[in-house]
């Protein structure tokens, strides 16, 4: 099961996250930058989640594996 | 004009950058050589200067989300791959010239326009400017120039609509922005239609002041100059940034990616068959072709090591995309177009946090006219032999013209 950090701070508001993995992720509509739907999504998730981190640009992303 | 071609590398030894293509269809086989032995290796400049050029994937990524490089145009080591680009870019005050955290502050006033929700909400306006586009260049006949009847066509009046620009001054803003991306423009004929730009952009920022609309420029006035976040300078240069990004670079991935699919004619028959196969197709279109050929640069602000080369403090970086989006440790067999690789993790957008603020608009808009334009005319085809096509000097990958046709049932 993964754990999942973001940094808003860093994020760019790419959209790279919601497009890979659009049950985890989602942007604000004000700011453009990510929101964390889900810090401990099911396992079904994975890939999606690590292509998602994989892609950011900003490196915002951080998955956890326990 | 000048032709970078043609300044000798007085030094001798180093190779000289931008780089000759062999053939239309891939980047400089220097790449690809230089990958294998020095994927960070010294370039000569036209200045005389010399930059390090990277042309591996996992290379360009780490120096573009590296936070010890600059993007800042006007740095003293900022490298300009020729006389042009120099013009161009030296005076550059939109965020794509700043380093955080001040690019932060500036682009996230833009992002909320740009996310994926946002853009998909748009796929009806697009769907409808590429309906009438193709339209009328069917009713036009055939042959047709692709390049004029629609890749222009289609992102320039989606960025009219965006802006609340009046479409027939499309052909302002195309023109000034072909000068301005031609690699053999003159710096003068650069300069002044840099000028022009801006003096758009700022005629554009009192429009919507006088008469504001739903346009993206006219919150903009409302919710960042009017507020003082903004001063009205920075605000027009970002204006004219976004409008530059916002056209030329769909349009040149509309024309190429039209031309690649049908000269991969098994491919383009199962993406009629299965349009859910588009999505995928874009991505390798835009892995594929790289249409940010030569770009984008940087240059180092402390001492740097990557791949196995160490970049010092004040020495240009030059990130071919197309280099990296070659690399076969990232895409295995990467001089082969193929719709059903996984493309995703591709650079053409670039990276690090000045990676395009517009891809999903991007994205939106190719899927949109390659799945209508064969849908509507799905006997498309070239009208030139493919050894005539010529790609050009440009700052992105560029056709001059694509000439098509197809059969008309009368």
């Amino acid at each position: 099961m993964s754990r999942i950090v973001v940094d808003e701070e860093k994020c760019v508001g790419g959209g790279q996250c919601v497009l890979a993995a659009p049950d985890v992720f989602d942007q604000d509509d004000d700011t453009g930058t990510v929101l964390l739907l889900d810090a401990d999504p099911p396992a079904g998730q994975d890939a999606a989640v690590r292509q998602a981190a994989r892609l950011c640009p900003a490196v915002a992303i951080t998955v956890a594996t326990p | 004009m000048v032709d970078v071609r043609t300044v000798p590398d007085e030094a001798g030894s180093l190779p000289r950058f931008p780089m000759p293509r062999e053939t239309p269809f891939h980047p400089p086989a220097a790449y690809a050589r230089l990958r294998d032995t020095a994927p960070v290796s010294r370039v000569r400049l036209w200045d005389g200067g010399t930059a390090w050029l990277v042309t591996g994937y996992d290379e360009v990524r780490a120096v573009l989300a590296d936070p010890r490089v600059s993007s800042r145009r006007q740095h003293p080591g900022y490298p300009f791959a020729t006389p042009a680009r120099a013009a161009a870019e030296r005076g550059e005050r939109a965020f794509i010239s700043q380093d955080p955290p001040g690019h932060g502050r500036l682009r996230k006033m833009v992002t909320k326009y740009f996310t994926v929700r946002r853009i998909e909400s748009l796929r009806p306006v697009v769907q409808d400017i590429a309906d009438t586009v193709i339209g009328r260049a069917a009713e036009l006949g055939p042959p047709i120039d692709l390049v004029r009847e629609v890749a222009l066509e289609v992102p320039a009046r989606t960025i009219c609509h965006l802006f609340g620009i009046p479409a027939e001054e499309r052909f302002f803003f195309q023109g000034r922005d072909h000068t301005r991306n031609a690699l053999d423009s003159s710096p003068l004929e650069v300069e002044a239609a840099t000028a022009d730009m801006l003096g758009y952009a700022a005629d554009l920022v009192a429009r919507k002041e006088r008469r504001p609309d739903e346009s993206i420029v006219s919150e903009l006035v409302r919710d960042q100059l009017h507020t003082g976040a903004v001063d009205r300078d920075q605000l027009v240069a970002i204006v004219r940034h976004l409008l530059a990004a916002g056209h030329d670079t769909t349009a040149n991935m509309i024309a190429l990616g039209v031309l690649e699919l049908l000269r991969h004619a098994d491919q383009l028959d199962e993406l009629k068959a299965r349009p859910e196969l588009w999505p995928n197709a874009v991505e390798e279109l835009l892995r594929y072709i790289s249409v940010f050929q030569i770009s984008p640069n940087r240059v180092a602000t402390e001492d740097i090591e990557v791949g196995g080369v160490v970049i010092a403090a004040g020495e240009g970086i030059i990130t071919p995309l197309a280099a990296a989006n070659r690399d076969g440790r990232a895409f295995p067999d990467p001089d082969t177009l193929d719709i059903h690789r996984e493309a995703r993790h591709h650079v053409a957008f670039a990276y690090g946090v000045h990676q395009c603020l517009g891809q999903p608009l991007a994205r939106l808009e190719l899927n949109v006219v390659y799945e209508t334009l064969f849908r509507r005319l799905p006997g498309l085809a070239l009208a030139i032999d493919t050894d005539r096509i010529v790609v050009r000097q440009y700052l992105l990958s560029s056709l001059g013209e694509l000439p098509v046709t197809w059969p008309v049932n009368r």
